[in-house]
């Protein structure tokens, strides 16, 4: 074997069997950003095919093929991982850990995604094509008319339920556990507490998942009738168990992107956070809350009046938690020596925006009004407005704002600045008109449309292609500043604080000892 | 064995070929499962394959681990993120049997009375089975022809009655046993570990015996309407449960033979007596909610 072939092994055999977390958590983030290419391309391809009215691009089974692999791939495969990359690599450093609690199932639950990605995506070319019914998986569609290729999905959805348990039980201990003895809970850096508290609802809401696909398996191969009325079971069933694990996975997209802002306004208002304790009680109130709103998803399916209010009244609740959190951000940014770099523009643009996807969840929470926007249009741009311009540009704005510690040289500003512009006006310019054509009546997971949509399907269209256009300035920018970019302190950020920026930038392979 | 005076403040593993092995496998076992079902004759290749790799795993990295316990690599904070683990990966089981349970009551609440225009809107009874009547235990299901219910419901007193007494009993037998360590009395608790597992077994046949009634006498089977399914559903992810408990309860049988668990230091004994009664409590669920009431 010649010196190349073993250097090339060694650095093989570094990442398979790696047991750093910051190995791991890079791992994470890679993996994150390719599935987010891929998902970002079927995008794309909707987009395309939204362009004009009439089936011009694609065919509708393969459409709704495209809907359906769309969701499962940027929330299984983009958001959370990059979530867990984060924690893997933040969490140690911001609590003075040794490393996460149990760095051998770390490695586990990363290296079990790129199989289950694999299966996801092989169900593309599997006879019968790929899953058609659209993230959620409703039955009867995903039982009796779904195609064969549904078991491996379930396969997949058991491999990415294994992963999140065990990420989720190793986040846990090492806060736990692994805190620095001067670190009491109420100083844990909030992107800590938003952490520790999703953990929890994963560690609830992902076993809820994997048992409802494997009822949805055995309806379909072994003639159980969990979801089947002709044997005493009820479709509807499926939704309310769906949403039981559903909308506290929603609340685990969004809960450390709230870390991730509570982090970053701080730091470029060059102040403390304002009421931190109301910060870490409000996600807490979420997450509780997130368990007793599900059947808001499900208004229109036949639910008695008095169930409807309730979960009416819990949804409108969660409005009041989320809505101190706001408040806390703007006051920490009121009379702050502020500065917009990069991740504060990410973070500025996140309380605004997000806060638009929160105001149209609320006009979904109303019962009534809610008979009207079910399954149009409108829903699409609510949870584009909470998932993009909320989940994903708080992971933006974590990268930009970590990856001077992470790489050791600072990102290219202008570069940074003009990704960051031509993204929030791409994101608006795609999702905004959204809302006008659910009110309008357009309804959503459908190739086609009548006539007097085009217009603002083709503004959309544009709006899409360049924000999926704008991705590339990121990804060039990231992978210039891993080998180049100028050398950046130990401290990266004037305003910083907390243990993380008191060490070396690059992060040294290891960090604190206990 | 060298061991080490004191241990080190926290025991960080050196890279490690086995997680990867163990995503292998644990994809290969999910792919072969799948195929099976579709029928395809690589399947069985791939679940084989999978299964015994994932063997090879657990028993390679659980040895692992052991060797660094014995070794002394395990400080006190080491062996509470162990029991942190071990804890909160029963809260996540809870959750996963939660929802069977769930659906279980949904189904008898909700779906069945509907289905039997007892609440609700009358029409969904009107226009797909007038002629059902809701009931349970469900004998006679909404489409008979597509679903066959059972011939008789399987009654609480009786063997299920007799399997709750062995299982609690089992539970009392592994505290004992713990007693037993703790007071360094060896004999003793292997006696009621040994005794422990036996109570297991002795369930687990029992529960064999009751599936087999239940497919031979009663026609209660998986196919045999929400009945069947969430009698076997329930019931057939809880003795899996025991199944594994009582491997895990081997394990550490063998392991206290080989004396490797001392009074102040014996968290996997102590994980093992967890999920053994985290399984007791599920049974007790299961005794009241789908046998007897």
């Amino acid at each position: 074997m010649t010196q190349n072939h073993k250097s090339m092994l060694a650095l093989i055999s570094r990442w398979l069997f790696t047991t750093n977390h910051k190995d791991i958590g890079t791992l994470y983030l890679i993996l994150s950003g390719i599935m987010f290419f891929i998902g970002g391309i079927m995008a794309m391809m909707i987009r395309i095919q939204l362009y004009r009215p009439g089936i011009t691009f694609i065919d509708p089974n393969f459409y709704n093929q495209l809907v359906t692999l769309h969701g499962l791939i940027m929330i299984f495969g983009a958001i959370m991982p990059a979530f867990v990359g984060l924690a893997n690599w933040m969490i140690p450093l911001m609590i003075g850990a040794p490393d996460m609690a149990l760095p051998r199932l770390n490695n586990w639950s990363f290296w079990i995604l790129p199989f289950a990605f694999l299966i996801l995506l092989s169900t593309l070319f599997l006879p019968g094509a790929a899953p058609n019914f659209g993230w959620t998986m409703y039955t009867p569609l995903s039982t009796t008319y779904g195609p064969p290729s549904t078991d491996f999905l379930i396969a997949a959805i058991h491999l990415l339920g294994i992963s999140s348990i065990i990420g989720a039980i190793n986040i846990i201990a090492t806060i736990i556990n692994l805190r620095t003895p001067s670190m009491t809970y109420m100083k844990m850096p909030l992107f800590v507490w938003s952490w520790f508290i999703t953990a929890f609802l994963l560690i609830i809401a992902m076993p809820v998942l994997a048992g409802v696909v494997t009822m949805m398996l055995f309806d379909r191969h072994f003639g159980t009738s969990f979801f089947n009325a002709a044997g005493g079971g009820d479709p509807v069933l499926y939704q309310h168990l769906f949403w039981f694990f559903g909308h506290p996975e929603v609340y685990i997209m969004i809960l450390p992107g709230f870390g991730i802002i509570s982090e970053i306004i701080p730091t470029f208002s060059r102040k403390k956070i304002f009421g931190y304790t109301f910060m870490v009680l409000a996600i807490a109130s979420i997450a509780f809350l997130s368990f007793i709103v599900w059947a808001h998803h499900m208004f229109t399916t036949g639910m008695a009046l008095s169930a409807q209010i309730i979960f009416m009244y819990t949804t409108m609740l969660i409005a009041v938690p989320t809505g101190v959190k706001v408040f806390n951000w703007v006051a920490t940014l009121f009379r702050g020596a502020i500065t917009f770099e990069t991740p504060m523009l990410f973070a500025i643009a996140f309380v605004i925006l997000f806060s638009i996807g929160g105001f149209s969840g609320l006009m979904l929470a109303v019962v009534p009004a809610d008979y009207q926007y079910q399954d149009t249009y409108f829903v699409v741009a609510h949870f584009h407005y909470v998932l993009v311009t909320g989940a994903l540009f708080s992971i933006m704005a974590a990268i930009y704002y970590w990856l001077p510690k992470w790489t050791g040289h600072y990102y290219n500003e202008t570069l940074g600045q003009l990704h960051f512009w031509i993204t929030v006006v791409a994101v608006n310019v795609t999702f905004f008109p959204m809302h006008f054509l659910g009110l309008a009546g357009m309804p959503r997971r459908i190739a086609d449309y009548p006539l007097q949509y085009t217009d603002f399907n083709q503004i959309i269209s544009i709006g899409a292609f360049v924000l999926g256009l704008a991705q590339i300035i990121f990804l060039y920018n990231i992978i210039r500043t891993i080998f180049y970019g100028k050398k950046a302190t130990s401290r990266v950020w004037e305003g910083a604080q907390g243990l993380e920026w008191s060490i070396a930038s690059p992060a040294p392979y290891h960090t604190f000892q206990t | 064995m060298k061991k080490f005076k004191k241990p080190p403040p926290y025991y960080l593993p050196a890279p490690s070929r086995w997680p990867i092995s163990g995503a292998v496998g644990l994809f290969l076992l999910l792919l072969g499962i799948m195929n099976i079902i579709h029928g395809n004759w690589y399947g069985h290749y791939f679940f084989m394959g999978g299964a015994l790799l994932l063997c090879f795993v657990m028993f390679g990295w659980f040895s692992a681990v052991i060797n660094e316990s014995l070794l002394g690599l395990h400080s006190h904070k080491m062996t509470m993120t162990y029991r942190l683990g071990m804890l909160w990966f029963i809260v996540s089981e809870v959750a996963f049997f939660g929802i069977f349970f769930g659906a279980l009551f949904y189904t008898r609440l909700f779906a069945v009375p509907t289905l039997g225009g007892l609440m609700g809107s009358a029409e969904t009874h009107a226009i797909l089975w007038p002629t059902f009547k809701a009931a349970w235990p469900l004998l006679k299901n909404p489409n008979p022809q597509l679903f066959m219910g059972p011939k008789a419901v399987m009654p609480a007193l009786g063997l299920p009655a007799v399997n709750t007494v062995i299982l609690m009993t089992s539970a009392v037998f592994i505290t004992i046993a713990h007693w037993h360590l703790q007071k360094k009395q060896a004999r003793q608790t292997h006696f009621f570990l040994f005794l422990t597992i036996l109570f297991g077994i002795l369930f687990l046949g029992c529960q064999g015996y009751e599936y087999h009634e239940a497919y031979t006498k009663m026609h209660l089977t998986l196919e045999s309407g929400i009945y069947g399914t969430t009698f076997f559903m329930l019931t057939g992810f809880h003795a899996a449960h025991v199944t594994v408990g009582a491997l895990m309860l081997l394990v550490i049988l063998i392991r206290s033979l080989k004396g490797h668990f001392l009074p102040e230091h014996h968290f996997a004994f102590s994980a093992v007596s967890w999920y053994w009664h985290f399984v007791d409590v599920v049974w007790l669920f299961l005794f009241i909610f789908v046998y007897w009431l």
